[in-house]
């Protein structure tokens, strides 16, 4: 039976959606919906309780305006940037290539033990691996300052933007170290072996044979993990944004405004604006990396 | 310009296995030396252990009058040319040939004349802006050759230099390398598992297996006189008649074999392989086949008995216990 009904497969179009339906239900209902909700409330005045909570009223851009004047917001969108570039573009791309660079040449079974560990770091659910680091960071009981033997410190408090930026290295380093390691493996050995014989120093090698190797990879894990981290909620976990507003990144404050401020409007026109700066980080890594010789 | 003196090197991988046992060796200055043998012989670790890029577990490697032994491979003055030639893909080949170079904080003007200039010895001098994925087979492996030379290193090392090309080119690289070899006199040890490759580069040939070297001496002594029946067996393109007699294997090459009244051999001819100009004839012979080379238009019909001789001193005898060459 030949019908324009019929697809290539027979399903038929009403079986086939009957098929996909679910997933567009769900798709729908969880992303497309919240993400247009979350669009529209971003130009309101709508508010958790009160007037504005029951009778919102549109209000246009004033939300964006009210952001680019709001100090707390251009503070936060600073710690952002200082939390994306120093945890993840610096951090997790530096350590993670420097560790699947030494891993190579060390035993296997080393070598499994020290991605083992650094994995676990990775996979560990963050509301655990925020309660372990409080553990090690507090001030009174804290295992960093037993350890340096210095139990005053309140390293979360005196040093809340250094100490986020080093949880998040130690946190994030095994996605960049796993994806490093496989592009490493695609380096032809013949040819880091020809720079050795040449006399080519381990940063030479890693400039002139490993690098352009592994570009497209780079470019890649970095935009990667600055999204994530630019989204990264655990920080709240730590420090909730504090003290002072000092290690409140967008994500934290976008929270805070909206559930502890009651703010939505306001809340969500930021969480745009989060939006707007991933996709032009986006934008240039994709730029970069169609222009790879 | 240096030789290679090898003394008592062996080289253990982890895990035990012995590539290279208890070898000793001698290159002279200037000389290209071929290190033959089936995969797995250890030809290529030896290569390697020179190179520096193998760490020797014992003995010793020298270069001229240096002991390179706890050397770095940087250290050593060696260039090597790889099989895959390992030409860095993303520098054109005058960036390529300059890389060893650039490595020493040589100029930028130094690195494109010495790159201009090396490239034009090897005919390279029209595809200097050329990436390696935009030559032929042939021209990487010039390219490769010439970053090798533009090292300026005392020794050349090369790994299955002519086992990436096509028939028709290997031909054509051959000659090329072995004249290139003679007009830079550059010390030069190549790896093949090929022995014809062997045979027509090498000044001297080295056999190897287990990790030891089978026989050492010219194309010539290996051709004519195998020490053992290993290197009787793996030398030839037509492989040799070893025949039990007595307390004696009887080697005759099949070259050396043609018919006769009376002779060595005689049996049915069961086989003829067409070998262009010559044919390989199979004769059995009782338990043993026999095959011996005729001329071409002279091949005898299948089903024929044919007796076949050698001259007395073509015929080599060796001990059927240690399959050493007795005469």
């Amino acid at each position: 039976m030949a019908s324009s009904g019929l697809d290539s497969s027979g399903l038929g179009v009403r079986r086939a959606v009957g098929f996909v339906a679910p997933a567009l239900l769900l798709i729908g209902v969880f992303l497309v919906f919240p993400a247009l909700w979350t669009l529209y409330i971003g130009i309101t005045n709508y508010q958790l309780t009160g007037a504005a909570a029951a009778n919102p009223q549109v209000v246009g851009l004033d939300n964006v305006v009210e952001a680019a004047r709001d100090p707390l917001f251009t503070n936060s969108l600073w710690l952002t940037a200082l939390f994306v570039l120093g945890s993840a573009v610096i951090g997790q791309n530096v350590l993670g290539f420097g560790l699947a660079w030494l891993l190579r040449t060390v035993r296997p079974g080393l070598r499994r033990t020290v991605e083992g560990l650094v994995l676990l770091s990775w996979i560990l659910p963050s509301t655990v691996v925020a309660y372990l680091w409080f553990a090690v960071l507090s001030r009174d009981t804290g295992t960093l300052g037993m350890l340096l033997g210095s139990p005053q410190t309140a390293w979360l408090v005196q040093y809340p933007m250094t100490s986020l930026i080093i949880f998040n290295v130690w946190r994030g380093t095994a996605f960049s170290m796993l994806l490093y390691t496989s592009a490493l493996a695609a380096v032809p050995p013949s040819q880091l072996e020809t720079a050795r014989l040449m006399g080519a120093s381990g940063w030479q090698t890693v400039r002139d044979v490993v690098f352009p190797h592994i570009r497209g990879h780079v470019l890649t894990n970095t935009l990667l993990i600055s999204l994530w981290t630019a989204n990264d909620f655990t920080p709240f976990l730590l420090t909730a944004g504090g003290p002072n507003h000092q290690s409140e990144v967008l994500p934290v404050l976008i929270y805070r405004q909206a559930l502890e401020g009651g703010r939505l409007g306001y809340a969500s026109a930021m969480s745009m604006l989060l939006l707007v700066g991933n996709l032009v980080i986006a934008l240039v890594y994709l730029r970069l990396l169609r222009r790879r010789a | 310009m240096a030789g290679i003196t090898v003394e008592g090197l062996s080289t253990v991988y982890p895990g035990g296995v012995r590539a290279v046992d208890e070898l000793d060796l001698e290159i002279a200055d200037g000389e290209l030396f071929a290190l033959l043998g089936p995969s797995g012989c250890g030809k290529t670790t030896l290569l390697r252990t020179i190179a520096g890029l193998e760490a020797a577990s014992d003995g010793a490697v020298a270069i001229g009058d240096r002991d390179v032994t706890r050397l770095q491979p940087g250290d050593r003055r060696v260039a090597m040319v790889f099989q895959d030639y390992a030409l860095f893909p993303h520098m054109t080949v005058s960036e390529n040939i300059a890389y060893p170079l650039r490595v020493r904080g040589a100029a930028k003007s130094v690195q494109q004349e010495t790159a201009a200039r090396t490239a034009a010895g090897l005919s390279l001098g029209e595809l200097l802006d050329r990436r390696p994925g935009q030559l032929s087979g042939g021209q990487q492996q010039r390219a490769a050759l010439a970053r090798a030379v533009a090292a300026s290193a005392e020794v050349l090392l090369l790994d299955e230099p002519l086992s990436n090309l096509d028939a028709r080119l290997r031909l054509e690289a051959r000659t090329f390398l072995k004249k290139l070899q003679r007009e830079l006199a550059l010390t030069t040890v190549f790896v093949t598992h090929d022995q014809a490759e062997a045979l027509a580069l090498a000044d001297r040939i080295a056999v190897m297996d287990a990790g030891r070297i089978r026989q050492l001496g010219t194309p010539r002594e290996v051709f004519q006189r195998p020490a053992d029946t290993f290197v009787a067996n793996f030398i030839g393109s037509t492989p040799m008649n070893l025949v039990p007699r007595g307390a004696e294997i009887v080697g005759v090459r099949p070259e050396y074999l043609s018919p006769a009244a009376e002779g060595l051999f005689t049996g049915e001819v069961s086989i003829v392989e067409n070998l262009g100009v010559t044919s390989l004839v199979t004769l059995d012979c009782g338990d043993e086949q026999i095959g011996y080379i005729v001329p071409e238009d002279d091949e005898p019909a299948v089903g024929t008995t044919v007796t076949v001789d050698a001259p007395p001193a073509r015929v080599l005898r060796y001990d059927k216990e240690t399959g050493l060459l007795v005469r």
